[in-house]
């Protein structure tokens, strides 16, 4: 890594780190139902919809109504959806004349949007009209991550709660969220991304002429304003089908920079969201630093391996540059024989990346992106060398809690802390609390379960798709077909939607099965902690002392990162052997696919 | 202080738990344990492929290791339910000797005449009235109502010393197969047939009524989701491999997944529960429940009363103090001979405090020859004791008491000594109120000659080491709360002395209820020792509730613990012994799941070593073969809770210590240990098999 790398790296984590905890401070406020600048402006718009709804802001829900109210709406949102996929060959705004999609196509992308995944197993230029795009599509973008944000705060009111009936109401969290938080952000944000090139019109595709005379299609569209609420919401679905590695998507490194900061941006300010709730900034600040720490792991990873590169390519790279490199060092005999028995110099892995960005912004975006449930790409993943892709694999894996999507994220981490103190807690002594709140059979029951659920179909389809219809889609074979496999069902079990490439995924068995492991790895997870809320909120809390488990400070940090690695590493450690970690040693011998 | 029963090393412990572990194999009973039953099917798997390729083959290299793999299955199913049964045996064997104390004793009732007729034991009911002499058996559990008696309760609290049972006050239950030694009680019975204390006892030291504690549950509800997590991880290899083209084995895929799932912490979970409460026994604790244990490790605030557990039972004389123009040699002497006729503890401590200050020497010893000296005993109503001599009268007690009868004397002399009678009065009461703030109890001395003389200081006495048993409560975390009817300057000074952080003084009974729900209001745990009926509310709304076994029937009912020895600090033990208990179950989950990640390392390349080679560079341990490689990993699992038994029973060394220091020290003997210690242990294993010629 070069030092201008290291200070992209510092940079970006210094903008999150200084605008995290004000942001997270007013999405708390918003979210209690606090007054801010923006109510003048919005607080009439905000009663509008309550009163055009019928919703009653003073009501606070049960965790079992919020869980009903948030299932309710997820699938209102989705037969929307996928009604207006259904039919976009007969609904306005479709200049190109797309046809409708197959209904498992459309079943799939329905459920993909509203579980804030965006696996995409389409094109988006070349299959989705303007309609869907925005008001399909671009709707679920925000409204998904409103809802993610939505549950993540009943779920630090159940912590913060003492002895109380219910986490909040349902409604008013999603439209707070929507209206104070998401809005907010994405009209400046969409306008910057404007500003540095970013297509933004409802106008059809056009053609031009290249130099060569080939007549080519350029497709354009209402881009930037779905582009920023792609990011901030960690929804990751492209207007283009290259996503953001497509020059109207992600023109310049600017725009390439603000995108990874807009991915990070909401998960990681809610961490401080729960900090205010529970009244302590130094366990969010904790919980942070966990965050951070995993994911400069993966950074610093990816960059190595990418900068490395193959020995392949090192191979290719010596043949180029060998009279070169004699010039530099006059002291090594040319002697051509002995060039295959020395290590030639690596060479870098450009394969499958942007010029415009090169290694590092291209790793960076990589372990962001899969890191937080986005799955936007800037380069492509297949593409990545072995370790490279294995550490996008494993973010994944590890259930998108490094920031993580969008609410889903910081809940996903509860999981895990509950079950460090609990794992842990017991051995200064005392029945395991979590900031005073015991966590008993019920809780441990329920985080179990969110545990295990997304692994279910992430392993399970993926075994049986090695062995029924995955080979025939596979590019690869061997490892790396595995790989894309894997990856694959990943991607949708965890919410994340990036994909490996290399994959028909456009099938009815790949749309059926990535579509129901959507569905399990977002409620999966969602619905047992929105119980686990419940629960601890109903709970009377014990006085924090010196004799509680420490849930701040190094010590906990540390043991929160190796539970997070040593239960991600058993569970997916024998599927990793058999991909990215045999692909690397089959490579090491020179065998490649 | 301490007497603990010793540990039992008996070769019948081993044998009988020997032949329970394979009692325990019976499906029924390896259900209740998840992780154990998972083990076991697999185990029954391996031996199917074993006894398959031995029918179809004969002996090979590969029905071998499928035997060797199966014997360890069996094996590590085997010790873990030994773990258990050790855990069990010495409980079964206590209650094996209690039973012996529990023969059908004859019982001779009292009938309304007032004669006795003979019963047998069984037939009595509650409210009857028995007649128990010297040398006779109680036949049931229940209340002195007459008479005072010295009772040998050896077969159930194993101190050989009696104790005394009288009726009324706070002695007066009596437990059923204990002896009386000497004079006769009458006895109402308070329990049901069959349901006396023994019988209680028994049922719990042999663990028939175990449940499963809170926190057992939701650590076996942990333990059985990693076995699922573990079950997917390994059951998706299979197709995975196929995808590669590889075929890998049945065995080997079990012997991975028995390595993977906590099988350590599974085994060793229920052990570590019933020696907890096997330690409890040891120090003469009897638990209710397993509940109250995981309890009493979690407890926020000690409620400890202060006479009897804090300072000794009664207060000493410590000092004297002679009014201005007294002579202390006069004061001394006075309160001895006030005091010769006060057969109370505190007129005993004078009288010894004076002598020792020489008040004899003073009026050569004039009581002596006294022969017309009158003795007042202490009366809890006049509050007073002394003597009347020929020609003076000497009164010593509770200073309001003496200054009233100091009043109500008809002094001789002159007008005018009413003014330097009141100086005295206000000269006393000022030494008095001095005494109180330092925590001690003032008694006046007075003459009806002179008035009053000085005033006594009783002290209580805080035991000793009291105030470093309290800094050690401190490092857990624990509060402390001293109860008392004293009046607050006293209790604040004798709080003070022994180092608690909290006194309620003026305490009426009630009051500890009160301060109990309140505590607990405040999501506080708390901890009480008790004996007295009027604690018998108390002890039922605290968490933790010890109870004296020389307490009343009521007391005995309420707590959820029983201490035989009746000895109150012993709730800091239990606190203790609570703490080890919940630290063990953590320590041990903890080694068991750091254990797998070199696990990993010895089968996966062993798994694929035919099919993919390459991945044999994930063979850190440079293991011998694969077969070697897996069946080294499969005997480490399996010995690691041979290993770790005697730390399940003994419990993980507790030192009372912060939190956060003690959390980084068990983490990096058990968490860091427990990833470190497999790789060597692996590697050494394989070594030996190797030399052995077993794979």
């Amino acid at each position: 890594m070069t030092p201008r790398d290291y200070l992209q790296l510092a940079l970006f984590l210094g903008i999150l780190a200084a605008v995290s905890p004000p942001l997270g401070r007013y999405i708390h406020r918003v979210l209690e139902g606090g007054r801010t600048w923006l109510h003048p402006l919005l607080g009439p718009v905000e009663r509008l919809i309550y009163a055009a709804a019928g919703v009653d802001p003073t009501r606070d829900h049960t965790w079992q109504r919020y869980a009903a109210c948030v299932l309710g709406f997820t699938l209102t949102g989705f037969c929307l959806t996928f009604g207006v996929l259904l039919f976009q060959d007969v609904l306005p705004l479709n200049p190109q004349n797309f046809p409708a999609p197959s209904w498992d196509l459309a079943l799939n992308t329905a459920v993909s949007f509203v579980t804030n995944t965006n696996w995409q197993a389409y094109g988006g230029e070349t299959a989705m009209s303007h309609l869907s795009q925005t008001v399909a599509l671009t709707y679920q973008n925000f409204v998904s991550a409103a809802v993610g944000m939505a549950a993540c705060m009943a779920v630090a009111r159940g912590i913060a709660r003492a002895e109380a009936q219910g986490i909040g109401n349902f409604w008013t969290d999603l439209v707070r969220a929507t209206l104070y938080v998401l809005l907010p952000l994405c009209v400046p944000g969409a306008l910057l991304l404007a500003g540095q090139g970013m297509v933004q019109t409802f106008a059809a595709s056009f053609t031009a002429v290249t130099p060569e005379g080939a007549t080519q299609t350029i497709a354009v569209g209402p881009v930037a304003s779905q582009v920023i609420i792609k990011m901030l919401g960690t929804n990751g679905g492209g207007f283009f089908n290259a996503n953001a590695a497509h020059p109207f998507e992600n023109p310049t490194a600017v725009s390439n920079f603000i995108q990874m900061l807009a991915i990070f941006l909401l998960p990681s300010a809610l961490v401080f969201t729960l900090g205010t709730a529970v009244r302590r900034p130094r366990h969010a600040w904790t919980v942070w630093g966990v965050m951070a720490g995993v994911f400069l792991a993966g950074v610093l990873l990816t960059a190595h391996f990418e900068y490395r590169g193959t020995p392949a390519m090192a191979q290719a790279g010596a043949a180029t540059t060998a009279p070169s490199a004699s010039i530099a060092a006059p002291g090594v005999s040319p002697t051509p024989a002995s060039m295959p028995a020395s290590t030639p110099p690596p060479v870098p892995n450009m394969e499958g990346k942007e010029v415009r960005f090169g290694v590092f912004a291209s790793s960076l975006f990589a372990t962001i992106t899969t890191d937080a449930s986005c799955g936007a790409v800037n380069a492509m993943h297949d593409s990545l060398t072995p370790l490279g892709g294995l550490v996008t694999l494993l973010n994944m894996q590890l259930g998108e809690i490094i920031f993580g999507g969008v609410g889903s994220g910081l809940y996903g981490m509860v999981l895990f802390i509950i079950l460090t103190v609990f794992l842990a807690g017991l051995m200064v002594g005392r029945t395991p609390d979590y900031l005073g709140k015991r966590i008993e059979g019920r809780e441990v029951t329920l985080a179990v379960a969110a545990l295990l659920l997304p692994a279910l179909p992430l392993l399970g389809f993926t075994a049986l798709a090695a062995v029924g219809w995955g080979p025939q889609a596979l590019a690869n074979a061997g490892a790396h077909g595995f790989s894309e496999l894997l990856y694959a069902y990943s991607s949708a079990s965890q919410n994340n939607g990036s994909a490996f490439a290399g994959l028909a995924a456009n099938s009815p068995a790949f749309n059926l099965t990535t579509a129901a492991a959507m569905l399990i790895g977002r409620f999966g997870v969602m619905l047992p902690m929105l119980a686990v809320a419940g629960s601890l909120a109903a709970r009377r809390p014990r006085p924090i002392t010196d004799a509680s488990f420490p849930v701040e400070g190094a010590t906990f940090a540390l043991l929160l990162t190796a539970v997070i690695l040593i239960v991600g590493a058993l569970t997916y450690l024998p599927a990793l052997s058999l991909g990215p970690i045999v692909e690397h040693l089959q490579m090491l011998e020179g065998r490649l696919y | 202080m301490k007497r603990t029963r010793p540990l039992s090393h008996d070769p019948a412990l081993y044998r009988r738990a020997t032949a329970d572990a394979f009692r325990k194999l019976a499906p029924r009973v390896l259900a209740r344990n998840p992780v154990m039953f998972v083990v076991g099917a697999g185990s029954l798997l391996t031996t199917a492929a074993f006894l398959h390729d031995l029918a179809l083959d004969g002996w090979s290299a590969r029905a071998a290791f499928g035997g060797q793999i199966s014997l360890w299955l069996w094996a590590t199913v085997l010790f873990a339910n030994f773990a258990e049964a050790l855990a069990e045996g010495r409980g079964k064997a206590q209650a094996d000797t209690l039973r012996n104390a529990r023969r059908d004793t004859p019982a001779f009732r009292l009938r309304d005449g007032g004669t006795t007729e003979e019963v047998s034991a069984s037939a009595l009911v509650p409210a009857d009235l028995v007649v128990v002499k010297a040398g006779q058996v109680i036949p049931a559990d229940g209340t002195v109502v007459e008479g005072a008696a010295a009772v040998d309760e050896s077969a159930i609290t194993g101190e050989s010393a009696p104790v005394v049972r009288e009726s009324g006050g706070d002695r007066s239950a009596v437990t059923g197969g204990t002896t009386v030694l000497s004079d006769r009680l009458v006895i109402r019975v308070t329990q049901e047939p069959g349901k006396s204390f023994l019988d209680r006892m028994i049922a719990l030291v042999e663990g028939a009524e175990r449940q499963k504690t809170p926190n057992e549950i939701a650590l076996n509800i942990l333990l059985a989701g990693l076995t699922l997590v573990f079950l997917l991880a390994v059951v998706t290899l299979k197709p995975f491999a196929l995808f590669h083209g590889a075929n890998v084995s049945v065995v080997v895929l079990i012997a991975l997944l028995v390595c993977l799932i906590p099988t350590t912490i599974g085994g060793l979970l229920a052990a570590i529960g019933i020696a907890g409460m096997d330690r409890l026994l040891r120090r003469n604790v009897l638990a209710m429940s397993g509940r109250a244990v995981e309890a009493a490790g979690d407890v926020d605030v000690l409620l400890l009363d202060k006479t009897g557990t804090i300072t000794l039972g009664n207060r000493m004389a410590a000092d004297f103090a002679p009014l201005d123009g007294v002579d202390r040699a006069e004061l001394v002497h006075a309160a001895l001979l006030a005091s010769s006729g006060d057969e109370t503890p505190e007129g005993r401590s004078i009288v010894e405090l004076a002598r020792a200050q020489g008040g004899e020497a003073e009026g050569h010893g004039d009581h002596a020859h006294h022969g017309d000296a009158r003795r007042i005993p202490f009366t809890a109503q006049t509050r007073m004791s002394g003597i009347d001599l020929p020609g003076r009268q000497l009164r010593k007690g509770a200073a309001d008491a003496v200054l009233a009868w100091v009043d109500g004397l008809d002094l001789p002399g002159e007008t005018g000594m009413e003014n330097q009678r009141a100086a005295r009065r206000d000269e006393a009461h000022r030494l008095a109120d001095a005494i109180a703030t330092q925590g001690g109890t003032p008694l006046v001395v007075a003459c009806s000659a002179s008035g009053v003389l000085g005033v006594i200081h009783l002290k209580d006495v805080v035991k000793p080491g009291m105030r470093d048993r309290f800094e050690r409560i401190r490092a857990m975390g624990i509060r402390t709360v001293m109860i008392t009817g004293d009046n607050r300057l006293t209790a604040k000074a004798i709080a003070a002395e022994a180092g608690v952080d909290d006194f309620l003084a003026e305490a009426k009974p009630e009051d500890k209820l009160h301060l109990i729900v309140d505590l607990q209001k405040g999501g506080r745990l708390v901890a009480m020792s008790g004996d007295g009926t009027n604690d018998a509310p108390a002890l039922a709304q605290s968490d933790v509730g010890l109870v004296m076994n020389t307490g009343t029937q009521a007391a005995r009912e309420a707590g959820n613990m029983i201490d035989l020895d009746s000895d109150p600090t012993k709730l800091i033990e239990i606190v203790e012994i609570g703490k080890q208990l919940l630290i063990t179950r953590g320590a041990l989950t903890t080694f068991s799941v750091s254990n797998d990640v070199a696990k990993y390392f010895a089968i996966i390349p062993a798994l694929f070593a035919a099919s993919l080679p390459q991945l044999g560079a994930l063979d850190l341990m440079r293991l011998t073969s694969p077969e070697s490689a897996v069946l080294s990993a499969v005997i480490f699992n399996a010995l690691i809770i041979v290993a770790l038994i005697p730390l399940a029973l003994r419990g993980v060394r507790y030192r009372p210590r912060g939190t956060a220091h003690a959390l980084r020290a068990n983490l990096l003997v058990y968490g860091l240990g427990g990833l470190v210690a497999p790789f060597v242990g692996i590697k050494c294993i394989d070594l030996l098999i190797t030399a052995l010629g077993l794979v």
